[in-house]
């Protein structure tokens, strides 16, 4: 039997990809954005404006680790979120079972940095398949509402400081005594922004292979049409469930960077609100693209940090009472931009590219 | 004797604050599909109008009739904010359920900041009369009057509520809605009057809840919506999405669990109680005491 091939379809002009000079660069954008990344800290320009010290000071350099964690955190969070379609509210929780479970164990129990953090990212997992697994017996809303509540019962359980081990409304700051030298101290604050690179690597690096993969492709198919998946003969909660655990595994690892990067667990990080903002991070940056969540969490963290600074200026005190007093409020700027982004650009910052493009391309004289 | 009286009633009193806040969002649930988010909000500013206009506003003040006529103004600003984030922000979005949770969680950070920018983040004294402060004894039970007021309160809304949806037409169109939606539209019915009108009634119990839940804590801040939010989506969830009688229900049980649990138990336990009969009721019967099937 001989196999014909089927004629190729045509494709009309001017939908084939144009393969300008900048096709050829973009797959090794990413590559040249690590490389620029890793050798930031060795930079000594300064940024008025946008940081307050040189690049390399240790007060930039850690709000830099933060935002890196933020991004690795919403790419976890977009892999329930923007491919799978789950809407969980209780992502906070497994970011606090990393933050608190490293510093329980190095504080509390004295074990070295490797082994608390072998244990808690295992740990961690472990909770996000057993909640995971009672959760997803429902679908859609109530399972928003499902996550939500075991997140509170996270943050009950820190605030209240049972057996005295998280230290209550106070936190627990993180005893460096035990740790590896090149992670304590101001001056080491480069290595921990390392650390936090290399974790914003790996998670963009599993979702980007799990998404592609056919395990991906089934997860996508879940958002898309869950029903349609389920009588294609495919298990959906199975699917979900492997989708879960692994977010919950990604964010507990980002909690370990992070109580390293901060020196501390502080109970507001376990609250429902931080799983909210990674929802805003997601959203406004684009969810369900490779670095929409990235860009997202990065942005959000960095406005959350500086709109602090810029609400105290003297440019938003000279304004009338009206405005200066809402802008001072980060979250309130955050929120409103967060209201007017899921209206006017729901595909995020990722889809404001291909907007501007077919902008200009409009605006182009009609004679080329 | 005297504890399980006092407790009984504190926790109803728990069950009325809740039931308040509670009874709007199953409603608006039940009815429109939106999670709202922003319910918090409502709470927040029905709290703060109570407390603005108590202090700035001629005739109204802290005490006899003019404490009731701020609590009516505090309402009032209630009802206002939730019509004007039904009409403005979620009718343009109708039956995109997960732009419009999108847009009350926006809104409720963005509100929240908002109250805090304006009033300061800490909890400020609410102005009360002077028998909210004290205790009525109930069979050797010294009970605050405060939670007394919001179980009467709980018990006339709830009252008004059946009343409302039994005996007037929009109350058919909204039970009718609840049911089937697409039903109700198909019979030529505007159901969009009835999102309005679910989201001003939902708004008014949640600023009411503001306004008694201030006299009840004695102080008003701007966080104090959204840790009852929460509790107040639990209740929804073990009532039934759609249903005003499940939620009452369902607010007298975990008022009662999370009050008697903290009281002999340790302190939070009976919070996490609550979750926990949160997750049996999902597992063993997912629709709650009395609703439908809770789907996206």
């Amino acid at each position: 039997m001989t196999v014909i091939d089927a004629p190729r379809a045509q494709v009309p002009d001017e939908l084939s990809p144009q393969r300008g000079r900048w096709q050829r660069v973009r797959p090794f954008l990413p590559l040249v954005a690590l490389v620029v990344l890793a050798i930031l800290p060795y930079s000594t320009i300064s940024l008025p404006g946008i940081f307050e010290g040189p690049v390399n000071s240790p007060g930039t350099l850690q709000l830099l680790a933060i935002c890196l964690i933020f991004g690795g955190l919403a790419a976890g969070y977009d892999l329930l979120f923007g491919r799978t379609g789950m809407l969980s509210f209780g992502h906070a929780l497994y970011f606090a079972a990393g933050v608190y479970g490293t510093d329980i164990l190095v504080t509390r129990a004295g074990l070295p940095l490797w082994q608390a953090a072998l244990l808690t990212i295992t740990g961690g997992t472990i909770l996000a398949a057993l909640l995971g697994a009672v959760a997803l017996r429902t679908v859609g809303i109530a399972f928003a509402m499902v996550t939500l509540a075991f997140a509170q019962v996270g943050a009950i359980l820190v605030a209240r400081d049972f057996g005295g081990l998280t230290g209550g409304e106070e936190g627990l700051p993180l005893d460096v005594s035990g740790l590896p030298a090149g992670l304590v101290g101001v001056t080491n604050t480069v290595n921990l922004y390392w650390l936090a690179l290399a974790y914003l690597t790996l998670v963009v690096f599993v979702v980007h292979r799990v998404s592609g993969s056919p395990t991906g492709r089934v997860l996508a198919g879940l958002r898309d049409d869950e029903r349609r998946i389920g009588v294609l003969g495919l298990d959906p909660y199975r699917y979900k469930l492997v989708a879960f655990t692994l977010a919950g595994g990604l964010a507990s690892a980002g909690g370990v960077v992070y109580v390293l990067i901060v020196g501390g667990a502080s109970p507001h990080i376990t609250s429902s609100e931080l799983t909210l903002s990674l929802l805003v991070m997601v959203v406004l940056g684009g969810p369900g693209t490779r670095w929409g969540p990235v860009l997202g969490g990065v942005l959000y963290m960095y406005l959350d940090h500086r709109l602090t600074a810029f609400g105290t200026s003297d440019a938003v005190d000279n304004l009338p009472a009206v405005l200066s007093r809402p802008l001072s409020q980060p979250l309130f700027v955050l929120g409103t931009v967060f209201i007017l982004a899921v209206y006017f650009f729901p595909g995020g910052l990722t889809s404001l590219a291909p907007r501007l493009s077919h902008l200009t391309r409009a605006l182009r004289p009609r004679g080329r | 004797m005297g504890t399980v009286i006092l407790l009984a009633l504190t926790g109803l009193g728990l069950a009325a604050l809740y039931f308040l806040v509670a009874s709007g969002l199953s409603l608006v649930f039940g009815l429109a599909d939106v999670l709202n988010f922003a319910h918090g909000l409502f709470l927040g500013v029905g709290a703060y109008g109570t407390w603005w206009a108590a202090g700035n506003l001629p005739g109204a003040g802290p005490d006899g009739f003019g404490f009731v006529f701020a609590v009516a103004f505090g309402v009032a600003a209630g009802t206002l904010v939730a019509i004007l984030v039904e009409l403005v922000l979620i009718r343009p979005l109708y039956s995109r359920t997960i732009e419009q949770v999108l847009v009350t969680v926006g809104l409720s950070l963005a509100g929240v900041a908002l109250l805090q920018a304006t009033w300061g983040a800490d909890a400020r004294p609410f102005p009360r009369p002077d028998w909210t402060r004290q205790v009525t004894g109930i069979f050797g039970a010294q009970v605050p009057n405060g939670g007394l007021l919001l179980i009467i309160a709980a018990v006339l809304v709830l009252g008004a509520i059946l009343a409302f949806l039994r005996w007037t037409r929009y109350g058919l169109v909204i039970r009718a809605g609840v049911e089937n939606r697409e039903m109700v539209t198909a019979l030529g019915i505007d159901v969009r009057k009835a999102f309005t009108l679910v989201f001003a009634i939902g708004g008014a119990a949640a600023a009411l809840a503001g306004a008694l839940g201030g006299v009840y804590f004695g102080t008003v801040s701007p966080g104090q919506g959204g840790s009852l939010l929460i509790f107040a989506f639990i209740v929804v969830v073990i009532g039934g999405m759609g249903s005003v009688v499940g939620s009452a229900y369902a607010a007298v049980v975990v008022g009662l669990v999370q009050q008697f649990v903290n009281y002999y138990g340790t302190s939070g336990l009976g919070d996490i109680c609550v979750v926990g009969l949160l997750a049996v009721v999902l597992l063993l019967r997912p629709q709650g005491i009395a609703g439908k099937v809770a789907t996206a």
